[in-house]
């Protein structure tokens, strides 16, 4: 493990050098989006410049060169999640449209009338709605794993969930709302004693912990790559091969085609079958460029100083009287969800605002879980390796001053 | 200034206490001491009657929740409000003391510009979900209602 230099690392990202209502930025809302590399900004920046040119159908230079930087990234996410062959990489807008494609081409192949879908009470609105919208087309059932007081899954309550006539397994890593690290390992494994394909939702994953797809053995794996440091509007699908095979597309259009009679289309190979449209080449090479920029860094060094972070803020914030921690589970990434007695999320997030920190309140698209707890929702505050104590300092004096205004 | 007819000698115009925010707020050069402000303000709305505290007079935003309910005294629009919030609900307050004791026709006619003027523009802002830009929305609805059942 390298200790990391966060002062160096910070001076990567140009955002975090300035102020916000007269006071340094703290940005403590990681878990929506994360801030951007210069690397990642001047890639951009170049292919605009100098690179611009439709990928795939070209026969120029321009077309060519770029086509190669595309697969070269599809390559580079490959490595990054270890996926077996380059082709189960499927560049979509980001982990909600991946979650879609795999609802609408799974289900429409996969699921009939009185099948069962298991999703989990930690889960995000966009791995709840697509699942919820293909049993409604299907008169299919959707079942949940509930949670311990804790935020953990209740593996054993998710094993008798599984019956002869469950389709499929969809849960997420980590919880975006409380942190929580599932253990998908055996959550998968459970299934695929059955035969169950598993759908693992990595949006708040890949950026914390090094994620190894085959290890996992998971059937289907989505994140977004501007929760990785990467551009908007560009995501991933990784499915096994075999799978992939089988579902029909999702979306129809340009490269995915084959060949287009009036009569019938054939469609593409993998993966153009899932790619539909001119693919957003331009964020696919930024996000190649954040991936390396990560891995120079290196997961594991960024993981152990989260752990850090996480560590120092639980304590430090634990110590204010009336601060009740939402999401205490034994293995979580560095995401501090709270609620403050008798004060309103939405009075302390707009004081906490103005002290120039960025935080999240709400319920952050998971409104099921809130209901778990009996809470609308919280105050959240997510970390990356380029924050540091002295910013949690920061938060703990905010939210003693929103203490003081609202007593 | 506007006269119309006696009640205005009594009564602000809408604008008057637009301009009135205004000047409150203008001695605040600090975000906290404007939001200590509100937090005061809040403490100053008129509150809606528990029994009109229901679903069916519930705002709802996606940050916090806004009750808000009218009556017509006379030609005059009476709104009351409540939020679980207290920053809304301070703001609410400002609303309910421009909007409210106006006739219909004022509330429709007139442009609110205090908001932006005090710089709480922000809190209307349609992605802050709040609940206040759809309460300001119903106020003038309910205003629409009012002047359309007078005409009758």
């Amino acid at each position: 493990m390298i200790k990391l230099d966060i002062q160096k690392i910070r001076k990567d990202f140009p955002i975090l050098n300035q102020q916000v209502y007269k006071k340094p930025l703290v940005y403590f809302d990681n878990g929506a989006t994360t801030q951007k590399p210069q690397t990642v900004i001047d890639e951009e920046l170049k292919i605009y410049t100098q690179e611009n040119s439709n990928i795939h159908r070209g026969v120029h230079y321009l077309s060519e060169q770029l086509t190669q930087r595309y697969e070269d990234a599809r390559k580079i996410v490959q490595k990054f999640i270890n996926a077996e062959h380059d082709h189960e990489v499927i560049f979509t807008s980001g982990t909600t449209e991946s979650i879609n494609t795999i609802a609408f081409s799974f289900g429409e192949k996969f699921i009939h009338e009185d099948d069962e879908i298991i999703i989990s009470a930690l889960e995000h609105h966009a791995n709840i709605v697509p699942w919820q919208m293909l049993c409604e087309r299907k008169k299919a059932k959707l079942k949940v794993i509930p949670i311990n007081e804790k935020g953990e899954l209740l593996i054993d309550e998710y094993q008798k969930l599984i019956s002869d006539k469950t389709k499929i397994i969809a849960v997420n890593q980590v919880s975006n709302a409380l942190g929580t690290v599932n253990d998908v390992k055996k959550i998968i494994e459970i299934a695929h004693n059955k035969n169950i394909p598993v759908l693992i939702d990595g949006a708040q994953s890949v950026q914390h912990e090094v994620v190894d797809v085959q290890e996992l053995d998971c059937d289907f794996f989505v994140f977004s790559g501007h929760k990785l440091y990467g551009p908007n509007g560009i995501g991933v699908l990784y499915g096994k091969e075999k799978w992939l095979n089988e579902m029909p597309p999702y979306m129809t259009g340009g490269e995915m085609i084959k060949k287009v009679t009036f009569e019938k289309t054939t469609f593409n190979e993998l993966p153009f079958k899932f790619e539909a449209g001119t693919p957003n080449y331009v964020s696919a090479v930024g996000l190649a460029t954040a991936i390396e920029y990560i891995e120079n860094i290196g997961l594991e060094n960024i993981a152990s100083y989260e752990k850090e972070l996480l560590d120092y803020a639980t304590e430090k914030l634990s110590s204010i009287e009336g601060l009740r921690i939402i999401g205490t589970a034994e293995n979580k990434v560095s995401v501090l969800s709270f609620n403050l007695d008798n004060i309103h999320y939405y009075d302390a997030g707009m004081v906490i605002d103005k002290m120039g920190i960025a935080v999240r309140t709400g319920h952050h698209c998971a409104e099921p879980l809130m209901d778990r707890f009996n809470i609308e929702g919280t105050i959240r505050a997510s970390f990356s390796f380029y924050n540091t104590k002295e910013e949690i300092d920061k938060l703990y004096d905010a939210i003693l001053t929103v203490k003081q205004m609202f007593a | 200034m506007t006269f119309k007819g006696e009640k205005s000698f009594f009564k602000m115009t809408l604008n008057e206490q637009q301009d009135e925010i205004i000047e409150e707020f203008s001695i605040f050069d600090d975000w906290m001491d404007k939001y200590n402000y509100l937090i005061e303000l809040s403490k100053d709305l008129p509150e809606i009657d528990p029994k009109y505290k229901t679903q069916q007079y519930l705002i709802e935003g996606c940050q916090s929740k806004v009750w808000l309910y009218a009556d017509l005294e006379g030609d005059l629009i009476k709104f009351s409000a409540d939020s679980d919030a207290i920053i809304t609900k301070g703001i609410a307050a400002l609303l309910v003391r421009v909007l409210s004791d106006q006739t219909p026709a004022d509330i429709l006619n007139n442009k609110l510009y205090f908001l932006d003027k005090i710089g709480l523009q922000q809190n209307l802002s349609p992605t802050r979900s709040n609940g206040l830009l759809a309460m300001v929305k119903q106020m003038k609805l309910y205003a629409m209602a009012y002047k359309a059942k007078m005409g009758n």
